[in-house]
């Protein structure tokens, strides 16, 4: 018998019990909810249920908080207000531990649970928010579920899963100089393509990969959504422990002890394997960006705007031309001399403290041509830069510095681009639509997007960054 | 759950890869009780113009898929969020069943949560099928899940997976709560073994 992967493990360890055709009634160690959540606790009351474990469950509000002012007064619409009283509500009336507004342990969420050591290794862990892949960068296994699931999590504890694929990214070698953590997942989304990793759990391996902060991994992980994978997850090893240890919902004492013993079982066996492997080499990585309206176009920095005249299929050629008609692209153009018209520095993808410490080395080589914000993934995390000076770097080089929240990456709290606006944005998605009605978005590292800021024009960040 | 046997209707073809569930329902209406309905906002960026009139080239609203209650979609259907108002919307504008080669998985089973029907078929079949339905504007399909087939504009029929679990749900109209709550004692004795092998998650800090 072949040895397991990491995430059959962790599945097996939260398998309550399995059907004869392999649905499996899942276990959740850790749910998180958000000001989303709503549809689902109204769903519980309805029925009359309660939450089964309420320790077992963390809240904060994300999604529609603004980023002007974190006064719950402050919320101008009235439908993202009521989501966001209608959190404090339900976490009272059920007993769940909530990071409110005014709390410094406020943030997006998928920020907020790693930060706290509530995303532990080992654990199955659900939200009802897409990007909770991100947890896996710390060798949960996480995903995303709609509202109904929502309901039965917190009725249950437990969800009905068909245990996906196992499939494998490889990222050898050593990644060049002023290619990061987004650049890494960018080129493995298109190499694989949108739904490239459809019905499979993506475990992350290789030099690259291990080699990555704990920060730079969640977002890696992050992105595995946009591949279309149930979700990503990378092994837990020193680094991982040495971030995880300390932080205030994880394990301490003795408990610590006889979690790091578990821990250090959990990666895939050496004879483990995996229905799909995809190898890259990170030395031929470069900064990457989107040129259309699927996180799958991506291209360096160094390339142009594809031409759907060369595509052959007929079909395909016709949706490259409705993406371009949408993006406002012409074919053939260079991709450094397509102006920018904003920026957005933050979400679930790149707002922790490292991606600001890069957006703020390019920031503080000139002054922004364009209307550039940066919102800080968590309150803690916008305490930290303020502590290192990053804000006062940012300000100077014309820069918003706003509160945490999702801001303008879904938009939903009033921080949208305007239709025919093109936005450098260090965000997940670049669907039409997704920053607002009509607006079009670049997906980019926060250093490159940073760079765009300061030229007006998407920029090869190679050409500011310092090495060392 | 409203439940899902058999359906023959006429069938909408949308050709573009990556119909992600912001098209389907932007995020400005997220926060809409689900009792107040979807439908009206079901694509409305594509649907209707900015001055807030139809757009006649969108396929939904062109006369001949007036009664369309299915969509024949390509690759990558549903990818993105996991806002469940994505199958909301459809089923509250009146599509039940979504062809396609490839869903989004968490649009995929919030679907089978709600009582809409998501058809995987292989990309050449689906393509064959949407060519038919630009051919014959308005042709009918016919889905019937007990026997797992789809019956396209041309007669052929062709079969599809689904898991036995999701399909009696289907078939029964059965949410996956009743289920669960049989299973009460069996998640009881689990969690004590759980908690044993993880003390630490039941401790409130």
């Amino acid at each position: 018998m072949s040895g397991k992967t990491l995430f059959e493990k962790i599945w097996n360890d939260h398998a309550v019990h399995t059907t004869e055709d392999g649905y499996t009634l899942l276990y959740i160690g850790r749910h998180l909810a958000h000001d989303g959540s709503g549809h689902a606790f109204g769903f519980l009351e309805k029925r009359g249920l309660r939450v089964r474990r309420s320790e077992l469950t963390f809240a904060t509000p994300d999604h529609g908080v603004p980023t002007t002012s974190h006064k719950l007064e402050d919320i101008t619409d009235p439908m993202q207000r009521r989501a966001v009283e209608t959190l404090t509500r339900n976490a009272a009336n059920h007993n769940v531990t909530l990071f409110d507004l005014g709390d410094s342990r406020q943030g997006i969420v998928h920020v907020v649970g790693p930060e706290q050591g509530i995303t532990l290794p080992g654990l199955v862990m659900v939200c009802g928010d897409s990007h909770t892949s991100t947890h896996g960068a710390l060798g949960a296994l996480a995903f995303g579920i709609g509202a109904s699931d929502v309901f039965h999590v917190l009725a249950t504890q437990t969800t009905w899963q068909r245990k996906p694929d196992a499939m494998r990214v490889t990222v050898d070698g050593v990644r060049p100089f002023g290619v990061t953590a987004k650049d890494i997942i960018l080129s493995i989304i298109a190499k694989i393509g949108a739904n490239g990793a459809a019905r499979h759990v993506v475990e992350y391996a290789g030099a690259a990969i291990r080699a990555l902060t704990i920060e730079e991994r969640l977002t890696v992980c992050n992105m595995s959504i946009e591949a279309g994978a149930r979700a990503g997850i990378i092994a837990p090893d020193e680094t991982t422990f040495s971030y995880v240890e300390g932080r205030p919902f994880a394990p301490k004492g003795k408990d610590w002890e006889m979690a790091l013993d578990q821990w250090r079982t959990l990666p895939s066996d050496a004879d483990a394997t995996f229905g799909r492997e995809v190898r890259m080499d990170a030395a031929t990585f470069a900064p990457m960006l989107t040129w259309g309206t699927s996180p799958e176009d991506a291209l360096p920095i160094t390339g142009s705007v594809p031409d759907p005249d060369k595509e052959t299929n007929p079909e395909r050629r016709q949706a490259m031309q409705t993406t371009l008609d949408y993006i406002g692209l012409k074919p053939g153009t260079k991709l450094e001399d397509v102006p920018v018209d904003r920026v957005f520095i933050g979400s679930c993808t790149n707002s922790r403290i490292e991606d600001l410490r890069a957006a703020a080395e390019v920031a503080r080589q000139g002054t922004a041509k364009v209307p550039a914000m940066i919102s800080p993934g968590s309150t803690l995390v916008k305490l930290q830069a303020e502590k290192e000076g990053l804000d006062e770097i940012f300000r100077k080089a014309g820069f918003e510095w706003r509160e945490s929240g999702c801001s303008m990456c879904v938009g939903m709290n009033g921080d949208l681009v305007a239709a025919g606006e093109r936005c450098a944005s260090t965000s997940n998605r670049n669907f039409p639509g997704r920053q607002g009605k009509g607006a079009r978005t670049h997906l980019m590292s926060p250093a490159m997007a940073a760079a765009a800021a300061l030229t007006g024009r998407f920029t090869d960040v190679r050409s500011f960054a310092r090495k060392g | 759950m409203e439940k899902f046997t058999t359906l023959t209707a006429v069938a909408a073809p949308m050709d573009r890869p990556n119909i992600d569930t912001d098209q389907l329902l932007p995020a400005r209406f997220l926060r809409r009780p689900r009792a107040e309905g979807f439908g009206d906002v079901l694509f409305i960026d594509q649907r209707l113009k900015d001055d807030g009139t139809p757009n006649p080239d969108f396929v939904l609203n062109q006369p001949a898929y007036k009664d369309a209650h299915i969509i024949v979609a390509d690759r990558n259907f549903g990818g993105g969020s996991s806002r469940e108002g994505a199958p909301w919307a459809l089923l509250d504008y009146g599509i039940r069943c979504v062809v396609a080669s490839s869903f989004g998985d968490i649009f995929y089973n919030n679907s089978l949560k709600n009582g809409l029907l998501p058809v995987r078929l292989p990309e050449d079949v689906v393509k064959a099928i949407r060519d038919q339905l630009h051919d014959k504007p308005g042709a009918t399909i016919s889905v019937d899940l007990e026997k797992q087939t789809v019956i396209a504009p041309d007669g052929m029929s062709h079969a599809f997976d689904i898991e036995s679990f999701r399909k009696t749900s289907l078939l029964k109209g059965l949410d996956d709560i009743g289920m669960t709550l049989e299973h009460q004692t069996e998640i009881s004795a689990f969690e004590d073994g759980f908690g044993k092998r993880h003390p630490w998650l039941f401790a409130r800090t």
